[in-house]
């Protein structure tokens, strides 16, 4: 077995362990290949058991032989673990460290995890695009479901199945493919009952410097409208963001071309910049100086909160694009794999009572972030804590989280989950025993033989008595249209995170 | 009323602070005590009604094509835009509003002509509600230790001070009289809470006029006094609140602090804690951010930290939490002192009590708390809240900060207080409205000379018969959090204390959450007992047919239970359903749909929708019968709830309004 090679010792007495507002314990720590134990060994007493995979950065400090490892989580925890002896010390940290950069994803927990528990609904199967489908097709017949994907060749990190406007068959489709960014052609993300309108989602097209056009892209785009009604086409980019790329050959809609849109730019901030940001907020929330004045100040310049506020907006913009002006909307950015997701599942917490409650959530999950081809191994990889910068971090996914969060301050009544499913889904992508939130896309979780080979999260956060945790008791189902508001007077910082 | 110059003015439009293209039309009042905004709209007939004496600030500002915009700030944070269409009428309004805002004379005040309809006898019980001599046997006094002075007998020997009073036994007339003689105003040490547990206290008092090396043998007695009357500890808490630069420069006006040499077994402590200036600043910084429209996420956060206002909150706080622990913790007794004692003092105190003692933490024991630190100990409600025209350098925040200080605690302790946030936020109104007797004048002994108790009604009652909105259903008088003192955790976080929007945009109702947790629990609360009460009447029933042994047992009652999911409508869904203005100043919003040019079509798309979505918000709300009784609850029902429609007591007023 490998990871006996990467153990150099694995087990030492006498460690103690520091965490903030818990008594320090003592205890054996014991390291195994996917976790760090600490047991003190008594009964009654918690043991910590710690993923390797949640691990962030570690820190190692000496005072004589006593050696102190300070290991950041992912999760934004930090512990302390004072170990005798810095020999032992430093095997353990040297251990730590390899175990939690393990590159293979088939050595991860979730393909080792058998669990304790009896499966009484299969997670891989809970929310099958067909029967998601289903909801949508008993209201209307103007879309259909398209196998065009099935091989993943048409767009690596789209889904077998999609959903796409009736009228457009699929040779049309694979040529529209050519002309987005990744493949992704424009599918439909959400139907909206009340207005009959829709939002649908796309990687950006690649018209490039010299104005490309597609005829079957404009062709698809207004098949989704009835003649003489209006959409609109929202990039999360700013308009300089998105005329800068024309020049890589991606680009926008140029509205001579697509007549029946207009087109919004919505910027919302990506990659390294949110990730920055997030370092500097969990910086600040760490800082232990009393000081109220650099609180402010350092909250501010962390532009969490800024970040927040664009997506909700953008989010809201949307929603009253369907609702309120009856007017179909088409979201993309660049990949549309990250800002794009983020407004086309808000706007469903928004707009459709269903994705709040909690089987409505995580098809929501499962279909605009899962299916949808948010690339959670890698925005996930690292957290807050890491010094090395690398490109694909970024905490897309928190932020989408922290958006529900604070629409869910604001109307406490009107979702079926609590705050704790949503930092427990967290917590999941970022590190976990299931398979769920593994890989990239669907093709990289068909290749990794996921659904056979480990376990799925809904399989286990859908059993009756876990989900008692997560129920909001003031859920009263609330049929309507909830609108947020977005003044920053009504943001506040999610200190559950 | 000689100063309104005009009663009546109509086509007047209220503009909407959120989104300035809504205003409403419709026809302004000006009578003796109100402001009144009558909207024309037929099926509404929204009325929005203020106090003169909550205005704050009134500013004309420039002409425009559309009328005379007129701003009205008010002290509860509300901000009123009234566009007049002729000049000469704003005008008229303004000069009348100015004089209106500003009494010279007490008589002048709401409370004198507030009639709630209660006869003389219902007024006195209202008044003997909050009681202090009860208060004080509640603490256990008088015992061994202290005793009721009456050497402040028709204010003889401080003016701003109550008559009953308690200092240490071993205090005679003669140490009170040489201390006070050595204090600021005459406000010598005496006693403000008593910790029955272990004998500590807490004392209050002004600065002593020590200048640069003066003495006082009396003084040094009457602390020594405080010490002896606590046998569990060999020292004192002396507590400055103020920052010793303040305090240092204070002794140049031959006034200043203890020297610790002079006086035997004290332990001298400064807390900074800035001046009603700095406060008034501020505040002022803070609320210019809230008025801010469409700010971005960093123009908020960074005005809210150059306001300061956060950071004197805590300093505030940690000054509480100081006192609590030397009186809980180290069993010592603490005097508190301020430059006059009775802004940043009372403050502290307050505080330190609420964190000591679970009953000011109730409905009634938080009146106390109020009557007993603020009123009696004579802050100065008249020149801190502007109630009559007076120097605007002497207004300040100073009792806004204190139940700010109680809201951050019910953040941080949801279980641990038997009110909610509404009731902070009425009291908060009534401390500005004049409309109760309360919070009048400066001292004890004013109130007594304006005979307040026989002209005007107390709040205290009035806030005791509506308690049932003031209730927190997550109070739990057992709970382990609740018993004793307050324990903040030991490292204090900076998040800890966060903006209040409830209070400070608290007239914005879209930034507030549309839906209240609290409303919904007291509802289902409520409903609970009913049904409980309903089952005992129907045991009882079912007992007493059993008995009489009638064949036919079977009783059919209607069982009206209310399906729990039916009725509560407890957040005000229009407003839930109603769009904001998202789009800021981005330019490219669609407001305008493309076919047509005309500015507002969005505008009119959003109330059509609002208009088709209604009937089912109707049915929402009445399809029980039982239901009825629970909604009145919410908070759009109560009549008497000042933050919903500013304060008015329709039945009362109307009357007011006919006479003016």
């Amino acid at each position: 077995m490998e990871f006996a090679e990467l153990i150099k010792t694995p087990r030492v007495d006498n460690v103690v362990l520091h965490r903030p507002f818990y008594p320090a314990v003592e205890g054996t720590l014991c390291l195994t290949g996917h976790h760090l134990i600490l047991s003190s060994r008594q009964d009654n007493t918690e043991e910590l058991w710690l993923l390797h995979s949640n691990i962030d950065a570690i820190d190692k400090r000496f005072v004589g032989s006593l050696g102190t490892i300070i290991i950041k989580c992912k999760d934004f925890r930090i512990i302390q673990l004072d170990i005798p002896g810095m020999e032992e010390c430093l095997n353990i940290a040297s251990s730590i460290e390899a175990l939690s950069t393990l590159d293979s994803i088939t050595l991860m927990y979730p393909f080792f995890y058998r669990p304790m528990f009896e499966v009484i609904e299969d997670g891989w199967h809970s929310f099958l695009p067909e029967q998601e489908f289903k909801l949508y097709s008993s209201a209307t017949s103007q879309w259909r479901l398209s196998y065009v994907n099935k091989e993943f060749a048409v767009c690596p990190t789209y889904p077998p199945i999609v959903i796409v406007p009736e009228s457009i068959d699929d040779e049309t489709l694979r040529k529209v493919a050519t002309f987005r960014h990744g493949g992704r052609f424009p599918v439909l993300s959400y139907y909206h009952q009340k207005s009959k309108r829709v939002i649908m989602r796309s990687g950006q097209p690649l018209t490039g410097t010299n104005g490309r056009r597609c005829k079957e892209d404009e062709k698809l785009i207004n098949a989704t409208l009835r003649a003489g009604s209006r959409g609109y086409i929202i990039d999360t980019r700013s308009l300089n963001v998105a005329q800068q790329a024309r020049a890589k050959g991606g680009g926008f809609e140029q509205e001579a071309h697509y007549p029946q849109w207009r087109r919004i730019h919505k910027s919302i901030e990506r990659y390294h910049i949110l990730q920055e940001s997030l370092i500097k907020l969990v910086e600040a929330c760490n800082d232990q100086t009393h000081n109220m004045d650099r609180w402010l100040s350092k909250l501010e310049a962390s532009n969490w909160l800024t970040h927040i506020k664009e997506i909700l907006t953008a989010a809201c913009l949307v929603a009253q694009c369907i609702d309120r002006e009856e007017a179909s909307v088409l979201i993309h950015g660049t990949e549309g794999t990250d800002s794009t997701l983020q407004v086309t599942s808000l706007a469903q917490i928004i707009l459709e009572p269903r994705s709040r409650t909690i089987r409505g959530f995580e098809a929501l999950i499962e279909r605009e972030w899962l299916q949808a081809g948010h690339p959670f191994q890698q925005r996930c990889a690292q957290s807050a804590y890491c010094n090395t910068k690398q490109k694909w971090e970024a905490p897309v996914f928190l932020l989408f989280l922290d958006c529900v969060w604070q629409i869910l301050r604001q109307f406490p009544c009107s979702f079926e989950f609590n705050e704790n499913f949503l930092i427990m889904l967290f917590e999941h992508a970022y590190a976990s025993q299931f398979g769920t939130f593994l890989g990239n896309s669907e093709s990289e979780r068909c290749k990794l033989k996921l659904q056979q080979k480990t376990m799925s999260l809904w399989s286990w956060v859908n059993q009756p008595s876990k989900l008692s945790k997560y129920t909001n008791p003031l859920f009263e189902a609330n049929n309507l249209v909830i609108w947020p508001s977005v003044a920053p007077q009504s943001l506040l910082l999610w200190e559950g995170i | 009323m000689e100063h309104i110059r005009t009663p009546k003015v109509e086509n007047v439009r209220l503009v909407d602070r959120v989104s300035p293209k809504k205003a409403a039309l419709g026809t302004l009042y000006l009578t003796a005590t109100h402001v009144i905004f009558v909207e024309n709209s037929p099926d509404t007939r929204k009325e929005t009604w203020i106090l003169h004496s909550q205005i704050s600030t009134i500013e004309k500002q420039a002409t425009t094509a559309t009328g005379c915009p007129l701003l009205i700030r008010c002290k509860n944070f509300q901000i009123i835009q009234l566009i007049i269409p002729q000049e000469r009428d704003c005008h008229d309004v303004y000069i009348s509003l100015i004089r209106l805002a500003r009494p010279v004379k007490y008589e002048e005040l709401y409370c004198f002509s507030f009639n709630p309809m209660l006869d003389k006898e219902e007024r006195e019980q209202g008044w003997v509600l909050i009681n202090l001599s009860e208060e004080y046997k509640r603490m256990g006094l008088p015992n061994n230790y202290w005793q009721l002075s009456d050497v402040n007998r028709e204010y003889r020997v401080c003016d701003s001070y109550p008559t009953e009073l308690y200092v240490p036994k071993s205090a005679t007339a003669h140490i009170i009289v040489g201390s006070s003689k050595f204090r600021s105003r005459r406000r010598f040490p005496v006693l403000s809470y008593y910790y029955k547990d272990n004998h500590a206290s807490i004392c209050r008092s002004s600065q002593p006029l020590s200048g640069f090396s003066a003495r006082c043998l009396e003084d040094e007695q009457m602390l020594q006094a405080i010490r002896k009357a606590n046998p569990g500890s060999d020292f004192v808490y002396v507590v400055d609140t103020r920052p010793k630069l303040n305090a240092m420069a204070n002794r140049a006006a031959g006034k200043g602090y203890e020297n610790e040499d002079n006086y035997s077994n004290i332990k001298f402590q400064f807390i900074g804690i800035e001046n009603i200036h700095v406060m008034r600043n501020s505040l002022q910084k803070m609320l210019e951010v809230c008025e801010l429209k469409s700010p971005s996420m960093s123009d908020f956060l960074w005005g809210l930290e150059n306001s300061g206002w956060l950071r004197h909150i805590k300093a505030i706080m940690d000054a509480g939490i100081f006192i609590a622990k030397a009186v809980s913790e180290e069993g010592a007794s603490v005097l508190v002192h301020c430059s006059d004692g009775w802004d940043r003092t009372a403050q502290v105190c307050s505080v330190a009590s609420l964190l000591l003692d679970p009953h000011y933490r109730t409905l009634k024991g938080f009146m106390v708390l109020i009557e007993k630190d603020w009123i009696s100990f004579g802050h100065k409600f008249n020149h801190r809240y502007g109630n009559l025209d007076g120097d605007p350098k002497e207004i300040s925040p100073v009792i806004d900060q204190f139940i700010e200080c109680v809201w951050q605690l019910m953040e941080q302790f949801p279980c641990a207080f038997e009110f909610n946030e509404r009731f902070l936020i009425h009291i908060q109104h009534h401390i500005y409205s004049c409309q109760f007797g309360n919070f009048l004048c400066n001292s004890q002994k004013e109130r007594r000379e304006l005979k307040i108790q026989e002209r005007t009604y107390s709040l205290w009652a009035h806030l005791w018969k509506n308690r049932a909105d003031y209730l927190n259903p997550l109070f739990r008088a057992d709970h382990s959090q609740t018993q004793g003192t307050l324990h903040l955790p030991t490292t204090p976080c900076n998040f800890m204390y966060k903006f209040w929007s409830g209070m400070y945009n608290r007239f914005e109702k879209g930034m507030q959450p549309r839906q209240s947790v609290t409303d919904y629990l007291m509802a289902v609360k409520e409903e609970t007992q009913q049904l409980e009460e309903e089952l005992e009447a129907l045991e009882e029933r079912l007992e007493k047919i059993q008995k009489v042994q009638l064949n036919c047992t079977k009783v059919k009652c209607k069982q009206s239970e209310p399906s729990k999911h039916s009725g509560f409508s407890t957040s005000d869904n229009s407003i839930a359903n109603t769009p904001q203005d998202y789009s800021g100043n981005l330019k490219s919003f669609p407001s305008r749909s493309p076919s047509q040019g005309d500015e507002d079509s969005a505008l009119i798309l959003t109330q059509d929708n609002l208009k088709s979505s209604d009937p089912d918000l109707s049915a929402n709300s009445d399809q029980e019968s039982g239901v009825e009784d629970l909604s009145c609850r919410s908070p759009s029902g109560g009549e008497h709830a000042p933050s919903e429609d500013s304060g008015k007591d329709r039945d009362s007023d109307e009357a007011v309004f006919l006479t003016a």
